[in-house]
């Protein structure tokens, strides 16, 4: 048989290298996958640095101990929803109701703390699992019966505003003070327990990254530069020591007073981080969301449950919303017929495009919701420092999310011109 | 070569869609380590045929042999449990996942729960390798990036993962350019140079007698002929394709009864 490969395609697989040999050309590589179109969440943390210094800038408590933790607390209950927001938009679905499956998650678990005089352990389940189940209502309507998700869980918005309203009575609120759920936002961790956690969790990531790539090296794996694994550790280091510094600094505004230590909503948020990434990138559960994503016929294919995977990715992100309505409830010390209203939801989206999720399914990671989440929060924290209208914050949040989609689109025709990913 | 033992042996198949009888006493035999050509005008069966082997339509009657056992093929699990794998048309490869990942999708290979990528990895390397997959510039570079006539390797070479005995391959070449429907072809042969039965659906004569060792054309849903390529003529084949018989063809059931 007559064999026209030529001797540059055969080289071509010979160019599968395990290896791209220095750090100089990993950078190179990196380089050209951002040209490409494959920018990650590169656009969000460009504009998050510039942010800061902008509002640094402008405004000196900005970069005070004092704000940064304010920062976080009211960037969590964000973040915490824009992470269920990833998980359904991986799917290519959307979830319109999470801001209100927040709120009556939130209501419930007051409820069963100041009615009915439950633990707060039971209650934040009860809450919880009240989150779960409305996933479950809207997995099922939108993989069994085929509705769009977007008209399902149109309908849970307008739906579960009604059962909110119910719950709480008109114009009413509910008061959260349970020490431990207040506690969630309002208490810090102890300084030197703040020291130890951020030291192990980077003593286990060098460890595993190391580990990892030992094991490729040695069965000749594709691999990075050890430079490059281990700059990766350095720059992890480097942000959760300052954050850890910053935040165990003494920041009461009155001398005579100590606050300091990390809010508990931080650790809450990187051990749901590290959870998520866990099962989205290392089980197969994780993988055959992508895939469902990616091509759901392909997925049927290959043998992969897709409605299963759809109704338990719309159940693990109402889930999420639940914790991150507990969270703002914690935050604002009371569950209100608002909850979870007014632009709580398109925050979160925004938040989750912001981060580099995209909008068409199949990309996007759980760190993404984190970078957003920060993004957005630091908009609404600088702008209010600022004493700026809040019209201001909503054109100027509009206008980044309209930055953000825009990049998405963007990136992604770039990406099909130069066949990345 | 007929007197190895045919790996798939398909004897008076029929099959209808209510009133439509789309299969009339269809006989077709794979044997391992050949290509045997499915051919056929547009509504002549191909695909109904494929589906049936591949276990997504029940056939009326008729008998299945695999290995030179009467099997019951009921569903796509009985047909891959056999070891029958079927690389569709259109691919269904997912775009934002890389080669391996799409290589093992569905069935991943783990170490406990999570997991096993560097096991992965190295089959998905070793299958490239063997089938002499040189196109392809690294495993972990997502489909997307990938010009079709890869994704047609890529598909093939997943359906040469798991030990297949027998792989349907719908139409492989139909959307690609000459040099890469050059290595989609060399690859089918290396498939069934490793002893693979491989069934080749084609219009594309030319790369039919190119890769196959036998065809077998349809004509309205019947057997027009089942012969050695070397026997035949291209003008002999497209006159069974066309009319059902041929004048001079000397093969085995050289007329269908029309």
């Amino acid at each position: 048989m007559t064999d026209i490969i030529t001797d540059s395609e055969e080289a071509g697989f010979a160019s599968d290298r395990t290896q791209s040999h220095t750090l100089g050309e990993a950078f190179q590589a990196y380089v050209n996958r951002v040209r490409g179109g494959d920018m990650g969440a590169l656009p969000a943390i460009l504009g998050l640095i510039v942010l800061f210094i902008v509002f640094g800038l402008a405004n000196d408590r900005f970069l005070s101990a004092l704000n940064m933790a304010n920062l976080i607390t009211q960037a969590g209950a964000i973040i915490v929803l824009a992470m269920g927001l990833v998980l359904v938009l991986l799917l290519g679905e959307i979830d319109l109701s999470a801001g209100f499956t927040g709120g009556t998650s939130a209501a419930i678990m007051g409820l069963a703390i100041a009615d009915k005089g439950y633990p707060w352990g039971v209650a934040v389940l009860a809450g919880v699992v009240a989150g779960a189940f409305i996933g479950l209502l809207i997995g099922l309507l939108v993989s069994k019966l085929g509705i769009p998700s977007f008209v399902v869980t149109l309908a849970f918005f307008l739906g579960l505003q009604g059962i909110l309203l119910k719950l709480i009575g008109d114009g009413g609120s509910v008061r959260v003070d349970q020490e431990v759920i207040r506690g969630i936002t309002k208490n810090n961790v102890p300084v030197m327990w703040g020291w130890i956690f951020a030291v192990v969790i980077i003593a286990v990531f060098a460890a595993l990254s190391l580990r990892s790539h030992r094991i490729k090296v040695a069965k000749g794996l594709q691999h990075q530069p050890l430079a490059v694994v281990i700059a990766r550790i350095a720059v992890l280091a480097v942000i959760l020591l300052a954050v850890t510094y910053v935040l165990n600094l003494n920041r009461a505004p009155n001398p005579g007073f100590v606050i300091e230590g990390i809010p508990y909503v931080l650790p809450l948020v990187i051990a749901l981080l590290i959870l998520l990434t866990f099962v989205l990138s290392r089980t197969s559960y994780g993988r055959h969301i992508y895939a469902v994503g990616g091509n759901p016929e392909a997925a049927r294919r290959a043998g992969i449950n897709v409605d299963r995977i759809r109704i338990s990715v719309f159940v693990l992100g109402s889930s999420l919303a639940a914790l991150s309505g507990i969270i703002a409830a914690s935050n604002l010390g009371k569950v209100s017929t608002s909850s979870g209203g007014s632009n709580t939801l398109l925050y979160a989206v925004g938040a989750a495009v912001i981060g580099g999720t995209s909008l068409f399914g199949g990309k996007g990671k759980a760190l993404d919701a984190v970078i957003g989440g920060l993004v957005i929060a630091t908009i609404a924290n600088g702008l209010g420092l600022l004493d700026q209208a809040s019209y201001i914050n909503f054109l100027v949040t509009g206008g980044v999310l309209l930055l953000a989609a825009s990049v998405d689109a963007i990136t992604r025709r770039r990406r099909s011109a130069t066949g990345l990913g | 070569m007929s007197e190895t033992q045919p790996l798939l042996e398909l004897r008076g198949i029929n099959k209808s869609f209510g009133v439509v009888h789309v299969l009339h006493d269809v006989d077709l035999t794979i044997y391992p380590g050949q290509v045997t050509a499915l051919v056929g005008d547009n509504g002549a069966g191909k695909s109904t045929l494929v589906k049936a082997i591949a276990g997504i339509y029940p056939i009326d009657d008729g008998e299945y042999r695999f290995d030179g056992q009467p099997v019951n093929v009921h569903g796509p699990k009985d047909a891959s449990g056999l070891g029958i794998e079927v690389v569709y048309q259109d691919l269904a490869l997912c775009e934002n996942l890389d080669i391996v990942e799409n290589m093992f999708l569905g069935r991943e290979m783990k170490n406990g729960p999570l997991l096993d990528e560097t096991t992965m990895e190295s089959k998905a390397r070793e299958v490239l390798a063997s089938l002499s997959v040189r196109t392809v510039k690294s495993v972990r570079q997502s489909v997307a990036s990938l010009s079709g006539g890869q994704r047609q390797t890529v598909a093939i070479a997943k359906s040469a993962l798991w030990n297949s005995k027998v792989v349907l391959l719908d139409e492989p070449t139909a959307a690609l350019g000459v040099a890469q429907t050059r290595q989609v072809l060399d690859l089918v042969r290396r498939l069934a140079d490793s002893g693979v039965g491989v069934l080749l659906i084609s219009h594309n004569l030319t790369d039919v007698f190119e890769v196959a060792d036998r065809i077998t054309a349809l004509y309205l849903g019947r057997v027009a002929a089942d012969v050695a390529t070397k026997d035949v003529t291209s003008r002999q084949v497209v006159e069974l394709i066309t009319t059902g018989r041929s004048s001079d063809v000397d093969g085995p059931a050289a007329t269908a009864k029309v």
